[in-house]
């Protein structure tokens, strides 16, 4: 394995290709994202978006954000060669949702939004609130590893440059 | 930041190896040596260690209180003091003028001002109280794997420092390469291609 210094910059391109990429499915074809696992789970893209773009020897950032934002800003930006840096998202469940942003170049989670429900009581609830708590972060973890391991399979396969390369594109110029 | 909040950020983490059986013993044996030192009224600018994520400022690791279900749960908690240096200018300033009055000098030279300067800044930590900042982090020992609760860079860093100085096991921050590198049904020659991996670009 690689110096895990060099690694963290080195590689960070792949967790901006990967949101670029999930962007893409969301759009194109959400169910190939889907897995048994995660029934739970739909996904849609929330309030925010950062695309960077870095050419020559400088780089411009553009940053989308507002309930309402369209998208239109941001697929003019990967049509100059940008890639979504960031994303916010909204994982939606049949009991309730969560809104996070999800950083490409650590796939750290950042502002993780969840609701407290009911103000704990007594020890009992408050351990139950724990585990719940517990068990809704790791499901949500998992799920973006498991969106992510899509990705990086893909990515190593050759159906990368063969076909998604292609369809991205496509999808990208034809975008109105 | 308290895992319990409405807005939590999250950096993860692989855990390499294994702690001396019981592992919970060994888990509380290692809290307790590294637990946060109180430095109000210290001449100390920073303490870092280890406290109970949900009494931060009283810990105690007694009882397994650290234990949830599977799960080991504690926290991070950095205090520190930081004072302004316009502060440090004027009580530096002050002492400077007693100190000539008493010694009928003009001046002080070099050293005798460095000494000033050095006893000045220690009275000035030891008056003011620290601020605490905890973080809280989530231990999963059966799947080798930490949830911390904080996206800050000198937080995490902190927190590396101290997990492994502690508990003597590999950490590893979980982010694109490392994430695709620890996949469990990743070829040898996937690991290949990914070591030689260059940015794509779809237009």
């Amino acid at each position: 394995m690689l110096d895990i210094s060099i690694a963290y910059s080195r590689y960070k391109f792949m967790g901006f290709e990967f949101l670029t990429w999930l962007w893409f499915t969301m759009e194109m074809d959400v169910n190939t994202i889907q897995h048994d696992e995660f029934t739970e789970f739909s996904i849609k893209i929330g309030n925010r978006m950062v695309i960077e773009n870095a050419f020559h020897n400088s780089m411009e950032t553009v940053t989308i954000k507002g309930d309402d934002a369209g998208l239109e800003e941001g697929m003019l930006a990967l049509r100059k060669g940008g890639m979504i840096t960031e994303m916010n998202m909204i994982a939606v469940s049949d009991r309730q949702q969560w809104q996070f942003t999800l950083k490409g170049e650590s796939l750290a989670i950042a502002a993780l939004k969840i609701q407290n429900d009911v103000e704990p009581e007594n020890k009992e609830d408050m351990e139950a609130q724990v585990i719940d708590r517990i068990f809704t972060c790791e499901r949500i973890i998992d799920w973006i590893h498991h969106l992510f391991h899509q990705f990086i399979k893909l990515r190593l396969s050759d159906k990368w440059k063969n076909a998604i390369i292609p369809a991205m594109h496509q999808w990208i110029v034809k975008a109105d | 930041m308290s895992f319990l909040s409405s807005n939590v950020s999250i950096t993860n983490y692989i855990v390499n190896g294994q702690l001396e059986e019981p592992v919970a013993e060994t888990i509380f044996e290692r809290l307790s040596s590294h637990v946060i030192e109180d430095i109000d009224g210290e001449a100390t600018d920073k303490s870092v260690g280890w406290t109970s994520y949900d009494n931060p400022f009283e810990p105690d690791f007694k009882g397994s209180q650290f234990i949830i279900g599977s799960h080991f749960v504690f926290s991070l908690r950095i205090d520190k003091k930081q004072i302004s240096p316009r502060v440090i200018l004027k009580h530096y300033q002050k002492e400077l003028a007693k100190k000539l009055k008493e010694t009928g000098r003009d001046y002080l030279n070099k050293g005798e001002k460095k000494a000033v300067k050095d006893y000045v800044i220690t009275m000035l930590y030891q008056r003011i109280p620290a601020s605490p900042y905890v973080y809280d982090m989530v231990w999963n020992y059966e799947k080798s794997r930490i949830s911390f609760f904080s996206n800050q860079k000198t937080a995490n860093d902190e927190f590396e420092t101290l997990f492994i100085k502690s508990f003597n096991l590999e950490l590893i921050r979980i982010f694109p390469y490392t994430s695709a590198f620890f996949l469990q049904n990743i070829s040898d020659s996937e690991k290949d291609i990914l070591n030689s991996l260059k940015p794509d670009s779809f237009i």
